[in-house]
């Protein structure tokens, strides 16, 4: 794995501190394609005015909601990226009228977006070799782009899913291009029936050497503490309600052992776990 | 060219366009967005005399054309504020102006005194009209007797331009607003949130972790208009008018209500290069108009 090159001044900035020269951009994008993928899933593809910035897997966007009825932006993780033909890809699972107006976008129209924001994922300047990526519902989104990322690292990830039910296992196909994809479903309809923690793949807690997961809070605890007893390094991705996305309102707050109260937005979404106070 | 400039007792802006406290965290968070050094201020967050953790998460609803915030006065305290937040703020080239709130009239008075020793200071905000805390805050801010309190406390303390920022959640704010113009005040900021709450119908539960929080955005404008209208014609001191303001039309409304000048909060989380905006589209309303400058407008209502 390449370690992180930024520095200031010859201080080597730990990765935690990227998102601080990343710069953030506001523009209005093109969409290039919006499909269903799924039940309640829309693949929103947006392009981008020029070269695409520097991005890291686990960082969001916010997008302006094209409805009159919805004020505040809806912040979405950035799911695939095509560098050469300057493409964003965002997977969205509709919930409500902010989600519902972005699934009706059609191709040409325009989008303003601000991105990327956030602090993703740390694999630029760890050291990693065999990682467990376990997402859970539309919480798989950021983790496509984790697994190209990882994949131009030359490290082959394994996928372990979760949901309801198989039709809920999203872009199935596209995950197996970078890695091998085990699926647990609640009702057994695919893969092996259960949650994400109870898995075969888990019994051999010794295969992985770091965990980085998304999706509901509750599979991100039963995660986590996994984790925790096994002594494997892990990563979560939090989703809190936010409203500006850059720092700013103060509004999607995780308390944490080291600091505090600290933004979503901002310090996040992805936190160790040894930060969060998730374990008492 | 059109003169934007403005004054809010000694203070000069160089236009009428403010970001509103706990909108635009301490400026540097819009430096990729915007040129921010063009705004006439910037109010940074609610700064208190110790640190606070603020309420817990949840602590933001969504609600038709507008939002419910309950963050509760989150920051890291005055001292922090001078060594750390203070060194970086001074070197934007516009205003900075610190949002000052307290849970009693000692925290306040000491708050404001240290602010007062920090030369690229030029003035502070005093809220006594934060909806989200459990002592102090809006407490002051609805009786005119513990508002002229507080604000002729600080008074004694502080020298440089002193703003207080007014809640609407009150019968009468003109009534608050001359109480504390004679307590000295230079210049009254309204509206504050107001008061309001959501309910998750199927869960049964509040939404916000205090049950109920501050409401802003568009929704508020109307009554926000009507204060500042009644507020500007009852004291003389200048006015300063926020709420739900998402234009420059919108920014003009409020200073022909009487508004001397006008703050932005609740659409830089919409559009975080909205203030930009603003200042562009007033200059454009007063040439269009054949005005020479944002005086002419102040109070111009027909």
């Amino acid at each position: 794995m390449p370690h992180c090159q930024l520095s200031i001044l010859n201080f080597k900035l730990p990765s935690q501190y990227i998102y601080i020269l990343m710069k953030k951009f506001q523009t209005d994008m093109l969409v290039a394609d919006n499909r269903m993928v799924g039940p309640g899933a829309t693949l929103l593809t947006l392009s981008f005015p020029g070269e695409l910035p520097d991005m890291v897997a686990g960082q969001f966007a916010e997008l302006q909601v094209p409805s009159a009825k919805v004020l505040l932006r809806r912040p979405i993780s950035i799911h695939f990226i095509d560098r050469e033909r300057k493409l964003v890809e965002f997977l969205i699972q509709i919930v409500g009228e902010g989600t519902s107006s972005l699934a009706a976008l059609k191709q040409g129209d325009t989008l303003n977006v601000l991105l990327p924001l956030g602090n993703g994922f740390n694999y630029r300047s760890t050291h990693i070799s065999k990682p467990l990526l376990i997402g859970g519902g539309v919480g798989m989104a950021p983790l496509l782009f984790l697994g190209q990322e990882l994949s131009g690292h030359g490290i082959r990830p394994t996928f372990l899913f979760g949901g309801r039910t198989e039709a809920l296992i999203l872009r199935q196909e596209e995950f197996r291009k970078y890695g091998d994809l085990f699926i647990t479903t609640e009702d057994g309809s695919a893969g092996e029936k259960g949650f994400v923690t109870n898995h075969s793949l888990l019994m051999d807690s010794e295969q992985f050497d770091r965990i980085y997961a998304c999706g509901p809070t509750p599979m991100l605890k039963a995660v986590a503490h996994w984790a925790k007893d096994h002594e494997t390094a892990c990563e979560v991705s939090l989703e809190h309600r936010m409203a500006c996305g850059i720092g700013a309102c103060l509004c999607c707050v995780e308390d944490t052992a080291d600091s505090g109260n600290v933004c979503v937005c901002k310090v996040g979404p992805v936190f160790n776990i040894d930060r969060l106070k998730w374990f008492n | 060219m059109v003169q934007l400039n403005t004054k809010i007792g000694s203070l000069e802006l160089k236009n009428p366009v403010m970001t509103a406290s706990g909108t635009f965290g301490y400026g540097t968070e819009y430096a990729d967005f915007m040129d921010i050094e063009r705004l006439g201020a910037i109010i940074v967050k609610g700064t208190t005399l110790n640190p606070r953790q603020g309420n817990p998460y949840p602590r933001m609803a969504e609600t038709p054309s507008g939002m419910l915030n309950a963050v509760g006065l989150q920051n890291k305290g005055v001292d922090y504020f001078v060594d750390h937040i203070y060194p970086e703020v001074r070197k934007i080239q516009t205003n900075i102006i610190v949002n000052v709130s307290g849970s009693c009239i000692d925290d306040y008075v000491q708050t404001a005194s240290i602010i007062n020793t920090l030369d690229d200071i030029p003035a502070i905000e005093l809220n006594i009209s934060c909806p989200n805390v459990k002592q102090g805050g809006m407490a002051f801010g609805v009786k005119p007797e513990s508002a002229a309190q507080v604000v002729s406390a600080v008074r004694k303390a502080y020298d440089k331009t002193l703003i207080v920022k007014l809640s609407p959640n009150v019968t009468d704010i003109t009534e608050i607003a001359r109480a504390v113009e004679g307590a000295g005040a230079d210049s009254v900021s309204l509206i504050n949130t107001m008061l309001g709450m959501a309910i998750d119908a199927e869960k049964r539960k509040p939404i916000l972790s205090t049950i109920t929080g501050g409401m802003s955005g568009p929704a508020v404008k109307p009554v926000a208009l009507r204060m500042v209208w009644q507020t500007a014609k009852a004291v003389k001191i200048p006015v300063i008018g926020l709420g739900g303001i998402c234009s420059a039309t919108d920014a003009i409304e409020f200073l022909l209500a009487g508004a001397s000048a006008i703050q932005i909060g609740t659409a830089n989380f919409i559009d975080p290069s909205i203030s930009e905006k603003v200042i562009d589209g007033i200059a454009d309303y007063l040439e269009r108009h054949h005005f020479t400058g944002v005086q002419d407008i102040i109070g111009a209502l027909e």
